[in-house]
């Protein structure tokens, strides 16, 4: 029995369809750039077979409505996805550190659902890092935020700032915050400095 | 099938027995007889299949984090479009004209006419009803979806009227966006 290879097929790095359906996608613009860049041969063939395709067995007026369709939908789409990257550049995550008794504490991060995390699956990581419990709870605002059980909120800090720049988002901020029981606002931060630096 | 899917419809994963895995080989072979050569490449035999179990009873098959097939309820099982990409012979074809493509791509499911018109093929031989095809589209060379049969391919070419194909999986989709 002799063996199939699979075919192997390059998918556009933009839409992430096989190149050839990029035009039907709703970010034909940057997919062509990104095609012409990236893989030369298979712009040429699929941008200037286009014309030729063009001509197909759909009368000129359908095509026509069709690319105007196409064009709305794409612009449509370019202005959410621009508001999405500026509503990501603006929230950030908060990681909290709760004290539960004198010197016991558990962090709390929130905040991840914008950048595309899996809380669950980084909750797992977190547990086997540090070695300690760690869940997924929803708190009062319905959403998702990941409990460690001990004082790690430097170390997943670092961890989560890594994340980040692994998908390219390198200016977000990470925010530590300290939550003490019965102290004043001024002392708790004072004492977030101090450990910050001794930890 | 998938037009709504994210992460939060998954419910749990888990590895699959590896006796249960050659079950799932010999399934998948019974189904698409020509994938027989390749069903050690695509899932090979010293591999972990993952299961991903998710709303309304679908499964997930992963092989290193790919997602090879799913399933829903106990039906038959369905390559899914990565797989098919790479193994494009294996699977009966159809394909649509070049209209049809824009709606498929939002997940519409396909209407008989879009199959029958002349950019359009359907294979020679009859399909019974509920069989799973890949689409293919006038001018592209890739799949850009998968669907279900809802009349056997004689009825499409003498009836020509109304839904002839169920889109099961297609581009875009969310089992498409969903990255392990």
């Amino acid at each position: 029995m002799t063996e199939l290879a699979p075919k192997s097929i390059v998918y556009c790095g933009i839409c992430s369809w096989p190149p050839e359906y990029c035009e039907f996608g709703v970010s034909r613009a940057r997919c062509q750039s990104w095609l012409d860049t990236n893989h030369h041969d298979l712009y040429e063939k699929i941008y200037t077979e286009d014309i030729t395709n063009q001509t197909s067995t759909l009368s000129l007026e359908k095509q026509e409505k069709l690319n105007n369709d196409l064009a709305k939908a794409q612009h449509k789409q370019e202005l959410k996805q621009e508001r999405e990257l500026q509503k990501m550049l603006n929230s950030k995550i908060v990681i909290k550190r709760i004290e539960r008794n004198k010197r016991k504490h558990i962090i709390s991060i929130s905040g991840l659902e914008v950048f595309n995390l899996d809380s669950k699956k980084l909750a797992k990581t977190f547990a086997s890092k540090f070695a300690t419990g760690a869940s997924v709870t929803k708190n009062a605002d319905k959403t998702e935020e990941i409990l460690i059980q001990g004082d790690v909120s430097d170390e997943a800090k670092e961890y989560i700032e890594k994340l980040l720049q692994d998908q390219g988002l390198n200016d977000i901020k990470v925010e530590q915050i300290d939550d003490k029981k019965k102290k004043k606002k001024d002392a708790a931060a004072a004492a977030a400095a101090t450990t910050a630096g001794s930890t | 099938m998938f037009k709504k899917f994210t992460k939060e419809d998954i419910h749990s994963r888990s590895n699959i027995k590896s006796s249960v895995q050659r079950g799932l080989k010999s399934n998948l072979v019974q189904l698409y007889p020509q994938l027989e050569p390749a069903i050690d490449n695509l899932i090979p035999k010293k591999s972990q299949v993952v299961s991903i179990k998710c709303e309304e009873k679908i499964q997930l098959y992963c092989v290193d984090n790919e997602i090879v097939m799913f399933q829903q309820y106990n039906d038959e099982l369905v390559p899914s479009l990565t797989t098919v990409h790479k193994y494009p012979d294996c699977f009966p074809r159809v394909q649509v004209d070049r209209g049809a493509i824009k709606f498929i791509l939002s997940g519409a499911n396909i209407m008989c006419p879009g199959l029958t018109s002349p950019g359009a093929k359907l294979p020679e031989e009859n399909m019974e009803k509920d069989a799973i095809v890949t689409v293919y589209a006038e001018g592209k060379e890739n799949a850009l979806a998968i669907g279900k049969l809802l009349m056997s391919i004689d009825d499409i070419k003498t009836k020509n009227k109304g839904i002839g194909i169920e889109l099961v999986h297609y581009l875009g989709d969310g089992l498409w966006n969903h990255q392990e």
